[in-house]
């Protein structure tokens, strides 16, 4: 059977007495969208740092390719191949859309101790981030301040960024999140043809996008994750319904 | 509007173009006054890639500026006086040579500044001003209570130090060393700020999580920024202290950090000749409202007030208009 590319071993973490994690399991593996769905407080932002390093758990493990990475900082998960994206856009505004994605190929070949050569007189790092914006559709903006695009095309430079890491897996909170009903289409085509280059662990709130794109669904809330399955079976279960979408869902 | 390349050169051709003008109108006055505004502008320099690129807030350059100052005095002391700077564990001679003072100015404020910024990147924002404002002031009441070097007098340097094949006695040819290093320090800065490291510092000044999240570390890229910095800005205290042929507590003080911000303000935050502008018209309202009253600071606040609101971009940017993302 297919290892999974990244999965989550009982973690478990908690403020005081409030168990923001507890217990959870969950999995991504190659070509699969997973999205996390819960409401407000469910855990999902506390679950998503554990994942990309932010916070340490309490108990349980973080795996990434096998590899137990529960110990190790955002930078080196980073490194290991863990591609994330943002609620709110978290990308250097005064630059240019090329320079932020420049960004990403610096971090690609591990070493910013450069200090004298240009860094858009680099061949291959140009070359790096010119690939990466065209896979996301933003060639034409290369030069365009990054302050100065719509926010969806900033969720698409994010994941340019990220594509200059040649990500394992991307974890994205809350790609949708501003956009309005076309921006919401626009993306979610964009993260569907977006799944054969990595697994993408997705943390949403905007149900329509969801039920599009994803393969399966964990439904986190309370910290717990009370359902994962496929669309339908979300949509079909009573607890999901009771807890989360409403009785009438 | 000018393009920010064509006013850079204007600026520099002008900061060479006075002295030498005074020069052939016999104002030695003049190219001192011209002297003094490189240094400070060298200065300036050094906390613009901290504050400029960096984003940090430091107000205790001085730190750097009175190390920079200090290495010159005490070992121009030494030299003057025949005595040793120290004998054990080893002997180390004093000396009136400006490279090898250079040398020592720019590896203490480097040392200073790597130590002052491990601990003052623990924090950020007020914290951070206020920490390494605190560091300046240790500086300075550690000169003030050291009486081997002359304590709150300071120290006199009878003698201008050496510079292979040129007498530095004579002002243009010490304004020509200041203006080198400076048009040298400016092709560092710019090649700094377009290098991966000046892109990657950048970012990490205006959103550190995506810099971490691309495998890099935020605060190494401020720590290296800090320290050349403070060794650039050390470089100039050398200088400032060889202009005068002296030095004091005065170079550590919190008016010295604060001067040297106010420089970058009114020419210019982050942009490669705004703290050039900004020492040249400080040193000229200096000079000549100086003259006209003890208490012309009024008249640098009213300016700076004018700048901060109206002119964001500082005096550059008031020319030039807004920056051009790297060209």
């Amino acid at each position: 059977m297919t290892e999974p590319i990244l999965a989550t071993h009982s973690l478990q973490k908690s403020f005081g007495a409030l168990m923001a994690t507890d217990d959870i399991s969950i999995d991504l593996y190659p070509g699969e969208i997973h999205a996390v769905i819960g409401p407000n407080g469910a855990g999902k932002s506390t679950l998503i740092a554990q994942i990309c390093g932010g916070l340490k758990p309490d108990a349980g493990r973080v795996e990434l390719l096998g590899k137990d990475v529960t110990l190790t900082n955002t930078l080196t998960r980073a490194k290991a191949g863990i591609g994330r994206t943002f609620q709110i856009s978290a990308l250097a505004m005064e630059d240019t859309v090329l320079q932020n994605v420049l960004l990403g190929a610096v971090g690609d070949i591990g070493s910013p101790w450069r200090f004298l050569r240009p860094v858009l007189n680099d061949g291959s790092l140009r070359s790096k981030a010119a690939d990466a914006l065209k896979r996301v559709g933003l060639q034409d903006h290369a030069a365009t301040r990054t302050s100065d695009l719509s926010h969806g095309q900033r969720r698409q430079l994010e994941v340019a960024v990220a594509l200059t890491l040649k990500p394992k897996a991307f974890v994205m909170d809350e790609p949708m999140a501003g956009l309005g009903a076309e921006g919401s289409k626009t993306l979610t085509g964009f993260l569907d043809g977006l799944r054969e280059e990595a697994p993408i662990l997705l943390v949403e709130h905007d149900m329509d996008a969801v039920f599009a794109l994803a393969d399966r669904i964990s439904v986190l809330v309370y910290g717990k994750i009370i359902e994962t399955g496929t669309v339908d079976q979300i949509k079909s279960s009573k607890a999901v319904r009771e807890a989360y979408l409403g009785g009438d869902a | 509007m000018i393009r920010e390349r064509t006013l850079n050169g204007l600026v520099l051709v002008l900061l060479l173009a006075v002295p030498l003008w005074a020069m052939f109108n016999d104002q030695p006055f003049t190219i001192t006054l011209a002297t003094r505004a490189v240094i400070f502008a060298l200065a300036a320099v050094g906390l613009n890639i901290a504050l400029g690129l960096g984003g940090l807030v430091s107000l205790g350059h001085a730190a750097f500026f009175g190390i920079g100052g200090y290495a010159m005095g005490i070992l121009a002391h030494h030299a003057q006086t025949y005595t040793p700077v120290m004998e054990l564990p080893f002997l180390i001679e004093g000396t009136k040579s400006m490279p090898v003072i250079w040398l020592v100015a720019m590896v203490t404020s480097g040392i200073a500044a790597f130590l002052i910024g491990i601990l003052s990147l623990r924090t950020a924002g007020v914290y951070f001003i206020m920490i390494t404002l605190a560091f300046g002031q240790m500086f300075y009441f550690f000169s003030i209570s050291w009486a081997a070097y002359g304590g709150e007098d300071g120290l006199l340097i009878y003698v201008r130090n050496d510079f292979p094949g040129l007498n530095t006695l004579v002002p243009i040819n010490f304004f020509a060393i200041c203006f080198t290093i400076l048009c040298l320090v400016l092709l560092l800065n710019g090649l700094l700020a377009r290098s991966p490291f000046g892109l990657a510092l950048n970012a990490a000044r205006q959103a550190p999580q995506r810099v971490q999240t691309v495998g890099l570390d935020p605060q190494r890229l401020k720590l290296v920024a800090f320290v050349i910095s403070g060794v650039i800005t050390g470089l100039a205290g050398a200088l400032f202290a060889d202009l005068n042929r002296f030095v004091s507590p005065t170079m550590f003080s919190w008016q010295m950090s604060g001067e040297i911000m106010i420089f970058i303000i009114l020419g210019g935050n982050a942009r490669l000749c705004g703290p050039v502008v900004g020492a040249v018209v400080f040193v000229m309202l200096e000079h000549f409202l100086g003259g006209l009253s003890e208490y012309w600071h009024i008249y640098l606040g009213a300016l700076l007030l004018l700048v901060v609101f109206f002119a964001r971009g500082g005096l550059v940017g008031l020319i030039a208009g807004r920056e051009v993302a790297h060209d």
